[in-house]
C-alpha cells in the first residue's frame, strides 16, 4: 500500500457515521438512537448478549437495512471515492457450486470483468488458504473452511470495510485461529473491520475498541484497554463482562 | 378385477410387438407434452423466482391469484386457447388450430401457474437462509432470483418433472384444441379417452399402462441423472 | 441490478453440466423434443411439397363406427389428399364450419344442415349415405318394446320408472331422440319420463352408461355394432322407417371464410358421391352387417 495511504491512516479519517440512527422490524424497535463514528483503519468489536442488536447494527452499517436517522458515508482521501463494504454472515451462506465459483459468482454481481475476475478469484483463494480446494463443492467444506471461503469471497470486493457476524462461532479451536489470523492480515492491510462476537477473549485479542450492546442501544464505545480495564463503564456492562448479564427482558 | 390382468397382458403385447400407430402415438405425447414443459419451465421458473425477491405494490394479489389458476381445469385452458386460435378468434390467421402446435401452446399455458408457484416456493425457502448475505454482495431482485434457481437445481428439477406430469396427464386441453385427428394430433390420453368411449375399456387400460411405463422410465433416467450428480466432481472426471 | 453478462451466466450455468453418457442422451431427447415445434404430422419428412390436407369436421358415432379408418386411405390414394378429421358431436362439428374451422362439415342432422345452408355457410348439401338408428335394451325387455314400431316403443316407456339414457349433447342422434318423443306424442318438457337420463355425452359413453345401468337407449346401429362393452343390452327396435338417419356434406363456402380449401373440400364432396365411393361405402361392414347405405343418387 502506497506511503500516502497509511499516512492518512495515521490521522483520524472517519469512514461512517451514525447519528440516532435506528432500525424497526414492522413494529419492533431494534435498535435506538446509536451514535457511532467509524474511523479509518480501526477494528471495532460489538459485544453483548443474544439479542442486543449486534446483527442489527452491522446491517445497518452495510445499509441493507433502511436506517431511521442518520447514515452517512464519508469519501476517502486520498482514494477520492465512497467505501466498498462487504459483509459476511453467521452461518456462511454458500452457493451449491464450487469453492471457485462462490468467489466468483461476487465478483460477477460486482460486474468486475471477465479477465479481472479470475485474477481475483485466484489471489483470494490463495490468500485465504483454499487454493488447493478450489475445484470442491462449497458445502462439502468444513466449518473453518467455509468461514474462511465466505471471508475470501468478502476480500476478493476488495473493500475498505469489512463488517463480520461472529465469525468464529461453532469453530473448533484450530479453525478459529485460522479465521483470526486472516481477518487480522485483512486489517493489517488497511481494512476497516467491524466484528460482533460473543468471545471476549477474541475482542481483546483483535479489537482496537470495543462497543457494548444492550437492548437495542449502544451503550459504551471504548478503546479495547480503557474497555478491559473496568473505568468508565456503566454496570450493567460490568456485569457482562463478569457474565452475570441476565437475558433481556 | 379380470380385466386388469388383461389389459397388462395386453400393455406387454401392444409394447413388443412395435405397434407403429402406437409408437408414433407415444412419440407425439412426449413430443407435444415435454416441449410444452420446456416452455413453461422456462417462464415459470424465472418468474416464481422472481416473485420471490421482489417487493412491490398488489404482491398479495397476485400470489392468491397464482394459486388460484393452479386449480384451472385442463378443458378450460383448451376451451380458451381454442378461441384464441380459433379463425373466427384473434390469431386464426396463424392456422395453428388442429395441430400440435397448439397442443403446445395450451399445455405450456396449463403449466406456468405450477411452475411459477413451486418455484416461488422453493426459492423463498432459500432466500431465508442467504437473501441477505447475497444482497449485500450485490445482487438485485433478478440476479437474486437467477442465482437462487441455480442453487436450488435439483429442487428445480423436479418441479419441472412435476409440470411434465400435469402435461402428459392431461386430456381436456389437448383434445379441444388439437382434434384428436388421427394420425396427427391424437396423443395417449385422448387415444384412452376415445378407446374408453368406444367401450373398448381392456384396450384403454392397456394404453394407460404403457402411457404410466413410459413416463416412469423418463423418471427412472432423471433419477439416476440427479444420484450420480450428487458425487464429488473428482468422482466424475 | 447486477448486468446480465452471458458469459458468466453461461459459466455459471456450466456448473450444472452432466456427465458425458448423459450428455449425449439429453442431446438426443433435446433433438425429438425440437421436432415437435413443427406444426404438422410427426414422420411428415418426406420430400413431398407441403402436405395437401383438409379438415372435415365429423361426428364421433361416424368416427367411432370405423368408416373413415375404412374410406379416407381411399381417397388419399385416389387424390393425395389427407383428410383430417375432428370428431365432436353434430352441434359442435356445424360450428366448427360456421367459424371456419373447418373446410368440410360431414354430419346427420338434416334440420341443423338445412340451416347451415340457409345462413350461408354452404353453398349446398349433398346426400352421402344414411344409417338408421335402433333402440337398444336390457335383453328381458321389461317395458315390452321389442318390435318394429318405434313409436309405440316409446309410448310405453315414458310412463314406465324403467331408465333411458339420452345423449342430451345436440347431437345429430339426440335430435333424432327427440324427434321420435314428439312423433310418438310425448312431451318431454311436461312430462318427462321418471328414468329419463341426460348425460351430455357422446354415443360410446352412453352406450357404456346404459350398460351398466341396464337401461334403453337410442343408438346407430354403426356405433352399435362397433361396441365392445354391451353387457345384457341388445337390439330391441329396428326397421321402422323412422328410424333412418341421413348423412349429408357440405364444404364451407368461401364467401364466408376466404382461407378454406374449397376447392380440395369439393373434391371430396364430389368423390363421396361418385359410384366408385359409394361402393366403398356400402362395403364397409362390421360382422358381416353393412353400416351404412349410399344413397348419393337417390
Amino acid at each position: 500500500m502506497g506511503d500516502e495511504v497509511h499516512g492518512a491512516l495515521a490521522m483520524k479519517a472517519p469512514l461512517l457515521t451514525l447519528r440516532a440512527a435506528g432500525l424497526r422490524h414492522g413494529r419492533r424497535v431494534v435498535l435506538d438512537g446509536v451514535d457511532l463514528e467509524l474511523q479509518r483503519g480501526e477494528r471495532l468489536a460489538l459485544v453483548g448478549a443474544n439479542g442486543a442488536g449486534k446483527t442489527s447494527l452491522l446491517l445497518l452499517l452495510h445499509g441493507l437495512a433502511e436506517v431511521t436517522g442518520r447514515r452517512e458515508l464519508h469519501a476517502l482521501e486520498p482514494e477520492g471515492r465512497e467505501p466498498r463494504i462487504a459483509m459476511s454472515f453467521q452461518r456462511p451462506f454458500l452457493l451449491d457450486l464450487t469453492v471457485r465459483r462462490n468467489v466468483l459468482l461476487g465478483l460477477w454481481l460486482q460486474r468486475v470483468p471477465r479477465a479481472e475476475r479470475a485474477v481475483r478469484c485466484a489471489q483470494a483463494l490463495e490468500r485465504a488458504g483454499l487454493a488447493t480446494l478450489a475445484g470442491r463443492r462449497a458445502r462439502e467444506l468444513s466449518g473453518g473452511q467455509q468461514q474462511r471461503l465466505a471471508l475470501a469471497r468478502a476480500w476478493a470486493l476488495r473493500p475498505d470495510l469489512l463488517l463480520l457476524d461472529e465469525p468464529t462461532a461453532n469453530l473448533d479451536p484450530t479453525a478459529k485461529r485460522e479465521v483470526e489470523a486472516l481477518i487480522a492480515s485483512f486489517a493489517h492491510d488497511g481494512i476497516t473491520v467491524v466484528m460482533a462476537t460473543h468471545n471476549l477473549g477474541q475482542a481483546k485479542r483483535l479489537a482496537t475498541r470495543v462497543a457494548y450492546l444492550e437492548a437495542g442501544r449502544l451503550v459504551a464505545a471504548l478503546p479495547v484497554d480503557h474497555f478491559f480495564d473496568g473505568g468508565g463503564l456503566p454496570d450493567a456492562a460490568h456485569r457482562f463482562l463478569r457474565g452475570e448479564l441476565p437475558w433481556p427482558t | 378385477m379380470s380385466s386388469l390382468g388383461a389389459s397388462v397382458a395386453t400393455a406387454f403385447e401392444l409394447v413388443l410387438g412395435a405397434d407403429t400407430r402406437l409408437a408414433q402415438t407415444v412419440l407425439l405425447s412426449l413430443q407435444v407434452s415435454g416441449t410444452a414443459t420446456l416452455v413453461g419451465s422456462a417462464l415459470g421458473l424465472v418468474a416464481g423466482a422472481w416473485l420471490a425477491t421482489t417487493r412491490f405494490a398488489g404482491q398479495r394479489v397476485v400470489v392468491a391469484l397464482l394459486n388460484t389458476l393452479l386449480a384451472l381445469p385442463s378443458v378450460v385452458v383448451g376451451l380458451l386457447v381454442y378461441l384464441l386460435l380459433s379463425r373466427a378468434g384473434p390469431l386464426g390467421e396463424l392456422g395453428l388450430l388442429f395441430t400440435p402446435a397448439a397442443m403446445v401452446v395450451a399445455q405450456s399455458i396449463l403449466v406456468v401457474p405450477l411452475v411459477t408457484a413451486l418455484a416461488r416456493r422453493l426459492v423463498i425457502d432459500a432466500l431465508a437462509e442467504g437473501g441477505d448475505q447475497l444482497r449485500s454482495l450485490g445482487a438485485g431482485s433478478l440476479a437474486l432470483a437467477l442465482v437462487l434457481l441455480v442453487h436450488q437445481r435439483f429442487g428445480a428439477l423436479t418441479v419441472v418433472l412435476t409440470a411434465f406430469g400435469r402435461a402428459i396427464a392431461e386430456v381436456g386441453a389437448v383434445m379441444i384444441v388439437g382434434g384428436n385427428i388421427d394420425g396427427v394430433t391424437r396423443v395417449m390420453t385422448t387415444t384412452i379417452a376415445l378407446e374408453t368411449s368406444k367401450g373398448d375399456l381392456p384396450l384403454a387400460l392397456a394404453l394407460g399402462i404403457v402411457l404410466l411405463a413410459v413416463v416412469g422410465l423418463l423418471n427412472a433416467l432423471v433419477a439416476l441423472a440427479q444420484s450420480r450428480s450428487t458425487l464429488p466432481r473428482e468422482a466424475l472426471a | 441490478m447486477a448486468d446480465l453478462n452471458l458469459g458468466a451466466l453461461s459459466r455459471t450455468l456450466r456448473a450444472l453440466r452432466p456427465p458425458r453418457p448423459l450428455r449425449r442422451l439429453l442431446l438426443a431427447l433435446a433433438t425429438v423434443l425440437a421436432a415437435a415445434t413443427l406444426p404438422g404430422p410427426p414422420g411428415a419428412a418426406s420430400a413431398q411439397a407441403p402436405e395437401r390436407f383438409i379438415v372435415m369436421a365429423s361426428t364421433t358415432s361416424t368416427e367411432q363406427s370405423g368408416l373413415f379408418r375404412h374410406l379416407l386411405p381411399v381417397f388419399k390414394k385416389a387424390t393425395g389428399i389427407d383428410v383430417r378429421v375432428v370428431a365432436v358431436g353434430s352441434g359442435q362439428a356445424l360450428e366448427l364450419g360456421r367459424r371456419g374451422d373447418a373446410d368440410i362439415v360431414f354430419v346427420h342432422d338434416r334440420a341443423a344442415e338445412d340451416r347451415f345452408v340457409a345462413d350461408g355457410f354452404a353453398a349446398s348439401r349433398r346426400d352421402v349415405m344414411y344409417n338408421d338408428f335402433v333402440l337398444v335394451g336390457p335383453r328381458a325387455d321389461p317395458a315390452g318394446a321389442r318390435g318394429t314400431d318405434i313409436a309405440a316403443a316409446l309410448r310405453k316407456l315414458a310412463p314406465s320408472a324403467l331408465p333411458f339414457v339420452s345423449r342430451g349433447d345436440r347431437s345429430g342422434t339426440h335430435a333424432a331422440e327427440l324427434r321420435l318423443w314428439q312423433a310418438a306424442g310425448v312431451d318431454l318438457a311436461a312430462a318427462r319420463p321418471a328414468g329419463y337420463r341426460e348425460c351430455g355425452c357422446g354415443m360410446g359413453p352412453a352406450l357404456n352408461i346404459a350398460a351398466s345401468l341396464g337401461a334403453y337407449l337410442l343408438a346407430d346401429r354403426a356405433t352399435w355394432l362397433a361396441f365392445r362393452n354391451r353387457g345384457e343390452l341388445a337390439i330391441l327396435v329396428e326397421g321402422d322407417r323412422s328410424l333412418f338417419n341421413p348423412y349429408g356434406v357440405m364444404v364451407v363456402s368461401r364467401a364466408r371464410h376466404p382461407h378454406v380449401k374449397e376447392d380440395l373440400a369439393q373434391r371430396f364432396a364430389d368423390w363421396v358421391a361418385s359410384p366408385a365411393d359409394q361402393r366403398v361405402i356400402g362395403g364397409y361392414r362390421i360382422e358381416g352387417q353393412a353400416l351404412f347405405f349410399p344413397n348419393a343418387g337417390q
